[in-house]
């Protein structure tokens, strides 16, 4: 298991197979985990081609030492999973694509009220008390696994669901192989096993919509028949309708359906089909009720996107 | 030229990192440095999203604190919207945050730094990992812990939607409320918490604190660093994980400041090196004055054990009572040895586990009114919680329209990042003083890092 540019979520997926950690430990030997084992990039390196029978890695790609250690890691491993929504769609990491590196950094590392005292922006080489010391080169964008190797297996969410992991995982050491490429979870969309799914009628006729901190709502009728944004029609299931049990609409994690090659577009054409005037007017006013629809709309699939890593500036 | 020793990946920890340790060209020890390769951009791709989803989404910086970047979030909102929250909310936020500490400080003990004094000394480093330590403890016992972990999950869950992904914050309060079915379960849950909080404590007694290994390390002073200290506590100085001021003490254990929230620009800066991408942060009114301690040094310490020091007294009982035998065995406070944050950490174990069972036996717990509904935007807002591994601030600033137009984070490992780099230094200068050195050295330094349960994911948000 490797991350790379991550929140340690992914890694949090597994560690929630709780009990089933002894069940993974009887059908496998972990070689590789770095939040939970000891194992340095030296001893992989030093492994014989094709020696790993699965490697899972979480996280996007935003830096070249991330590039070459999942290519050293693909050539160890006879499958590659990519686990959670950074490594399969780029995930929430993948808005930075939004912005030029140099924007991203200069806010970070200079433009902040809580730093008085500018020094130099984190780049590749620098000097301290006469020791040079490196940081790997960040890339232009953010891209998906996928972009950068070979990708067997997906296993979508931010993060999974630990049910999913067991299930996806177990398959794989099982040798019990789904189609290459598959995505594992559902086919269908989240709307589809959604429990509020009774309660959203045939067609909507929405004028606008509206925003979390406007309205209170219904715990039991569908959102989007309530007018708040929820991306279920647009996501692939398989999450268990977590945020919808919570009481929360959903943000899209799951990313993509298998039919869709963008999730954004998908969601905001679904949407679009709710508004009752469909005049250009009525259309424009009614997408122009969420603040922020790229945003919202790509919020886990920017980088995977048709848009990919070209749309910056934010608009 | 000399020579570099690199420890890459440091693991067992959150995140990226690695060490970068100098020698002479006559093989004495010449530097230390801790890189943090990763970088994320939060703080400039949150602009223009929407302002209302910002507890959502800033908690990504993090898949292993989520939770506290989601009430840090939905505090700042609170204060953006100048919404109060009533009781009932109040009392799930605090619910879900003491669970989550509960079982991310236990993931720390059992998972991450544990091990190196859970598993025996005479297995090699590499050895030092849950399945040795569950090896050692045997499966019954490895499964209780990973059942108790997983319950109490489960009851983040079920307020929280996953302790995965939590979204139930809201400005005003939370999404859900809590049925008298859930409450009678989650108090069940909670007193199974508190349990197995006092097994983990004698356990940490039997194995760990009597044991030659991590007695000979507390009693040697090159892992002790006199640092200033900063924590959140009530109005009567008691630790508060959710709410309250921000307390600094000197390294002499005198009041050095306080503050609210707000006022955290006045007292708090972060320094860029170009060497990594954590900003470490320093006390502002003194300044930075490089890897040094003591009261002329801006550097302090967050966390566990900075929460033990600032705060006069825990409000929960068995909590206080093991406070007491961390006082006795250290001759007094401030504690500065920076082994002691693992007891320090199983410490708070226990008082987040007593808070658990007093919050799931309050009336307001079920009350049915968990929100009120913001009616004025201030376009400004600061949301400060205490995370498990130390003080956490996020300030969001928006349009009329609610539209961000900057966010600032400062996170918990940041406050410690010129701390552990201390440590780091006076552990390598005092350990590594000639080649050559064994692997158990090297290792000896991951365990330095790995007291303050860096989350390295956070420091380079």
């Amino acid at each position: 298991m490797f991350w790379c540019a991550s929140c340690g979520g992914c890694e949090e997926s597994i560690l929630d197979l709780s009990e089933h950690l002894f069940t993974l430990r009887e059908k496998a030997e972990i070689v590789f985990w770095p939040m939970a084992m000891d194992t340095k990039y030296d001893a992989v390196k030093a492994l014989p081609d094709k020696d790993l029978t699965v490697t899972l890695i979480n996280g996007a790609i935003r830096n070249n030492e991330q590039v070459e250690i999942v290519r050293m890691l693909r050539e160890k491993s006879k499958i590659i999973v990519a686990h959670g929504s950074c490594a399969h769609q780029g995930g929430v990491i993948g808005l930075a694509n939004f912005f030029s590196s140099s924007a991203l950094l200069d806010r970070a590392y200079k433009d902040m009220p809580t730093i008085t005292d500018p020094g130099d922006v984190p780049s590749n080489t620098s000097k301290l008390n006469g020791t040079r010391l490196e940081l790997p080169a960040m890339r232009r964008s953010i891209v998906p696994l996928n972009k950068v190797i070979s990708v067997d297996y997906y296993l979508p969410g931010c993060p999974p669901s630990p049910e999913l992991v067991k299930d996806a995982l177990f398959a794989v050491l099982s040798n019990d192989l789904p189609e290459l490429g598959t995505v594992f979870g559902e086919t269908k969309a989240l709307c589809h096993t959604c429990p509020r799914l009774s309660s959203k009628p045939e067609k909507l006729k929405l004028t606008t919509f509206k925003r979390l901190h406007e309205v209170e709502w219904d715990a039991n009728t569908c959102f989007l028949t309530q007018g708040l944004v929820c991306l279920g029609p647009a996501t692939r299931g398989g999450c268990a309708a977590r945020c919808i049990g919570a009481n929360m609409p959903c943000r899209g994690c799951f990313g993509p359906l298998d039919t869709d090659a963008d999730q954004g577009l998908n969601a905001l054409s679904m949407l679009a089909a709710l508004l009752e005037d469909t005049t250009p007017e009525g259309l424009d006013r009614g997408i122009k009720s969420i603040p922020d629809a790229p945003g919202l709309l790509y919020r886990f699939g920017l980088a995977a996107s048709i848009l990919g890593g070209r749309f910056q500036g934010g608009k | 030229m000399g020579r570099t020793v690199p420890i890459d990946p440091i693991t067992r920890l959150e995140g990226h990192g690695n060490i970068k340790v100098i020698f002479n060209d006559d093989g004495t020890f010449k530097d230390i440095f801790l890189q943090l390769p990763d970088f994320k951009g939060f703080e400039k791709f949150c602009e223009g999203r929407a302002v209302e989803e910002m507890p959502g989404l800033t908690q990504k910086i993090c898949g292993v604190c989520p939770t506290a970047h989601h009430i840090a979030g939905v505090k700042a909102l609170d204060d953006l919207f100048n919404v109060t929250v009533p009781a009932a909310a109040k009392c799930i936020r605090e619910l879900m945050h003491h669970a989550f500490i509960y079982e991310d400080h236990l993931l720390h003990f059992y998972f991450l730094g544990g091990p190196d004094f859970l598993v025996p000394e005479n297995h090699p480093p590499h050895h030092r990992d849950f399945w040795n330590v569950i090896a050692h403890l045997g499966d019954e016992f490895g499964k209780r812990m990973l059942r108790t972990r997983r319950r109490v999950r489960e009851l983040h869950a079920a307020i929280s939607g996953s302790p995965l992904y939590p979204v139930c914050g809201l400005p005003g309060g939370v999404s859900k409320h809590v049925t008298q079915a859930k409450k009678s379960e989650f108090k069940k849950i909670s007193q199974e918490a508190l349990d197995f909080a006092q097994e983990t404590i004698a356990l940490f007694h039997d194995r760990v604190l009597c044991h030659s290994r991590f007695s000979a390390l507390l009693a040697n002073t090159a892992f002790e660093n006199h640092t200033y200290y900063m924590g959140m506590v009530d109005e009567q100085n008691q630790l508060d994980f959710y709410d309250g001021v921000l307390r600094v003490i000197a390294p002499d254990g005198h009041e050095f400041c306080r503050f609210s929230g707000s006022a955290f620009q006045s007292h708090l800066a972060e320094r860029v090196d170009a060497y990594s991408f954590m900003k470490p942060l320093y006390l502002k009114k003194i300044g930075w004055q490089g890897l040094c301690d003591g009261s002329s040094s801006g550097i302090y310490r967050v966390g566990p054990l900075a929460r033990l020091n600032v705060a006069d007294r825990l409000s929960t009982p068995l909590a206080q009572v093991e406070l007491d035998h961390m006082i006795h065995y250290f001759g007094g406070r401030p504690f500065h040895h920076t082994f002691a944050y693992h007891w320090a950490r199983l410490v708070e174990v226990l008082y987040a586990a007593e808070k658990m069972v007093a919050l799931t036996s309050s009336a307001q717990l079920t009350d049915p009114n968990i929100r009120n509904l913001p009616v004025a935007i201030k376009g400004a807002g600061t949301g400060i919680c205490e995370a498990p591994r130390g003080t956490l601030i996020h300030h969001y600033t928006s349009t009329n329209n609610g539209i961000v137009k900057d966010i600032n984070l400062l996170v918990a490992t940041q406050n410690n990042g010129a701390a552990i780099q201390l440590s780091l230094l006076n552990a390598a200068r005092t350990m590594l003083t000639k080649e050559p050195f064994s692997d158990d050295m090297l290792n000896l330094l991951e365990m330095v890092f790995r007291s303050y349960d860096p989350c390295m994911a956070c420091a380079t948000h």
